[in-house]
């Protein structure tokens, strides 16, 4: 993985030095709340329903175990003695102080990480596919074009107040495991006729208040060009973007109110303009980058043998791996979302055996994935039985991925200011109705996404099933969605009737999983009945 | 009118007033203009030569428009004075150098023991601007 040089630490650890700066001056009273709010934000220090919340950046969700044991010590130190897994592949605490905020970006820069950019109206921490580098399926590991827009991205001066966020994920797999789409900016890396690699490029989507999918602005971006490209989409999306209004004022307002062609043709010639200027690192910069994330040094002639005899064992391991591409190995995601768990949530004890479980077994790499779970990319086949006997016994055995106890929730009512309605409690309560093992391998791949508000945090418009929660004349009330999907067959859910309770909505999909249960076609998943038979059937079964 | 609290130009500072950008293009004889955050930079551009002075305003630091308008200027290769006038804050001064500016006149003196601070902080850039004549990180890990 990544590894800074003299530059890039010199840049984290100027960053904390301002930003120990920003509050001495907060403190004080030099800056007002309001002068400073903008500032600390882009240091992803955000004042919550009851204390400051920090976001730490996980770069495209990869880091080593040094840096998760850290993140673990962190949450003993500064909060409660936990994290909260974010769906950007971040990580961040809940009860932070802000005196202290400046010591823990200090801990931080000395392991490489940092807290720039993660909240603000800026370019946000990059995304990418959580198996990157291990995948069987991909082109090429997305990784280090994600780096190198990292660098582009972090303090770049003319974009550091955008009209609004901006999010950019990098896949490079048909299997899109990163909702690329629903980005300000998706990059699919490709391999074009002549077989070389660039970059495909979309713009325009996004969840919040207006769920957008993004269309392809252009097929291939030469890997020579791809920072100049990004910085002509860039500045289109600064100079026109709307400021009038906060909620009309994501790219993905813009490019549907131009049109995706005028958009495009905004774009190309503003790139036109920038290829004449020198702003592109030279490939050999991309190939300094690239020589971080060679192969670790898997053995050769391994067997692809496992003992299964454990049934708790070969539950896990059919739930939880995944292929990968080098033979004896395989990729193990750790569930976060035991039976009436917080998703999302790990102890300070939990990560730092997460850390020590990945430098032992995964070549000192782990990955945090959008869906707020943790991933060892490289683990051999051999060790995989003893790895789960230690997250075992530890809580993190639960072998639930991508089903329904597999939820991604925003941090709803119970932290967030924004939000009208709780998702904490409503996600346990799901996760213990549908919390036998054997309910959720009869009902199989079923995601279940949960937001508090609008905003979508909890990705609900991308669920399986979707629960948007809503304020109801003061009553937290629960609108349902069917049929979103943030992978390559990317689909907007739609609301299916009136809301619910708390406990109706629990009720209601239960029910809609007995619909989807009896008119299940052989291998069909949730989403593929419903998009066969459509929503009447669970409506009818619902409302009826 | 606002001082100029930090200017980063040997030649005398223009203090013609500023015209707007609809009444520059009327005016021929006007050496100073100031575009506000909707207008487009570019409207200027056959007029660099007849230039000494372009204010952008900042109503808000916020509104980033400001730094793209600069920016533009300059790759356009405008070298008269590009003065930020408005809500400038301490932490962005250094970027605004990044974009372009180089004399700053904000509604509020800022302290300037923290402006000199928030302007010398930064030893190295990750992006070419171009126009601040800075070599990138990446321009120094690869020597030509």
């Amino acid at each position: 993985m990544y590894k800074y040089d003299e530059y890039d630490q010199q840049m984290v650890d100027t960053r904390v030095a301002e930003f120990r700066d920003q509050v001495r001056r907060r403190v004080a009273g030099d800056l007002t709340e309001d002068q400073f709010k903008p500032l600390r934000l882009q240091n992803g220090l955000y004042l919550q329903l009851h204390a400051y919340m920090l976001r730490v950046a996980v770069p495209y969700g990869t880091l080593n175990g040094t840096q998760m044991h850290l993140l673990g010590d962190i949450a003993d130190k500064y909060d409660r003695g936990y994290g909260h897994f974010t769906t950007r592949q971040n990580i961040q605490y809940n009860w932070i102080k802000l005196e202290e905020t400046p010591d823990i970006l200090a801990e931080l820069a000395k392991v490489e990480m940092h807290a720039i950019q993660t909240s603000g109206n800026c370019i946000r921490n990059i995304s990418s596919d959580q198996f990157a580098g291990a995948a069987a399926d991909e082109i090429v590991d997305p990784r280090p074009y994600a780096e190198l827009l990292r660098q582009w991205s972090s303090f770049h001066p003319e974009f550091l107040v955008l009209p609004r966020k901006f999010k950019i994920a990098v896949i490079a797999s048909e299997k899109d495991r990163a909702a690329m789409r629903l980005h300000d900016i998706g990059i699919k890396m490709v391999k074009n006729d002549a077989g070389e690699i660039g970059a495909q490029f979309y713009a325009g989507g996004g969840m919040g208040r207006t769920p957008m999918i993004a269309p392809l602005i252009r097929e291939f971006v030469p890997l020579d060009q791809l920072i100049t490209y990004s910085e002509a989409c860039l500045r289109v999306y600064n100079r026109y973007g709307r400021r009038d209004n906060k909620y009309k004022a994501r790219i993905k307002i813009l490019v549907h109110e131009l049109g995706r062609d005028e958009y495009v043709r905004q774009v190309e010639e503003e790139f036109a303009h920038l290829q004449t200027l020198a702003i592109e690192p030279p490939l050999a910069e991309l190939e300094r980058i690239k020589a971080h994330f060679v192969d670790p040094a898997f053995e050769t002639g391994l067997s692809d043998d496992l003992d299964l005899t454990d049934p708790d064992f070969r539950l896990w391991v059919e739930r939880n791996t995944t292929a990968h591409k080098q033979p004896g190995y395989i990729i193990a995601t750790v569930s976060l979302k035991p039976v009436g768990g917080i998703p999302g949530d790990a102890s300070a004890d939990q990560i730092r055996l997460m850390a020590k479980l990945g430098t032992q077994y995964s070549f000192d790499e782990l990955r945090v994935t959008h869906a707020q779970n943790i991933v060892f990319p490289h683990v051999k086949k051999a060790d995989l039985y003893t790895v789960w006997k230690a997250l075992d016994e530890a809580g993190l055995g639960t072998a639930n991925l991508d089903t329904v106890g597999d939820i991604i929730a925003c941090p709803g009512l119970d932290y967030c200011s924004l939000a009208n309605a709780r998702s904490i409690p409503v996600a346990q309560k799901i996760s213990e109705r549908f919390g036998s093992a054997q309910k959720q391998a009869e009902i199989g791949e079923l995601k279940l996404k949960i937001s508090g508000c609008i905003n979508a945090c909890g990705h609900h418009h991308a669920g399986h099933i979707g629960i948007l929660g809503v304020d109801k004349k003061g009553l937290e009330n629960y609108q349902l969605l069917f049929g979103g999907s943030e992978g390559a067959d990317t689909s907007l859910a739609k609301i299916i009737g009136p809301g619910f309770t708390e406990d109706g909505v629990v009720d209601a999909i239960e029910k809609a999983t007995e619909v989807y249960l009896a008119n299940k076609q052989g291998e069909e998943r949730f989403l593929d009945t419903y998009r066969r038979i459509g929503m009447d059937p669970f409506k009818e079964a619902i409302y009826g | 009118m606002v001082d100029v609290q930090f200017r980063f130009r040997d030649d005398e500072a223009v203090n013609d007033p500023a015209v707007t950008v609809d009444a520059f293009s009327e005016q021929s004889n006007a050496t100073a203009v100031r575009i506000e955050p909707g207008e487009d930079a570019r409207a200027l551009l056959p007029y660099l030569d007849r230039l000494a002075l372009v204010e952008v305003n900042f109503p808000a630091w916020t509104d980033g428009r400001g730094y793209s308008a600069a920016r533009i200027l300059r790759e356009a290769g405008y070298t008269g004075e590009v003065r930020g006038v408005g809500d400038l804050v301490i932490d962005m001064l250094h970027h605004m150098r990044r974009c372009g500016f180089d004399a700053f006149a904000p509604d509020k003196a800022l302290n300037p023991t923290d402006a000199k601070n928030a302007f010398e902080r930064w030893d190295n850039v990750y992006q070419a601007t171009v126009v601040d004549g800075r070599q990138a990180i990446w321009a120094k890990r690869h020597p030509a």
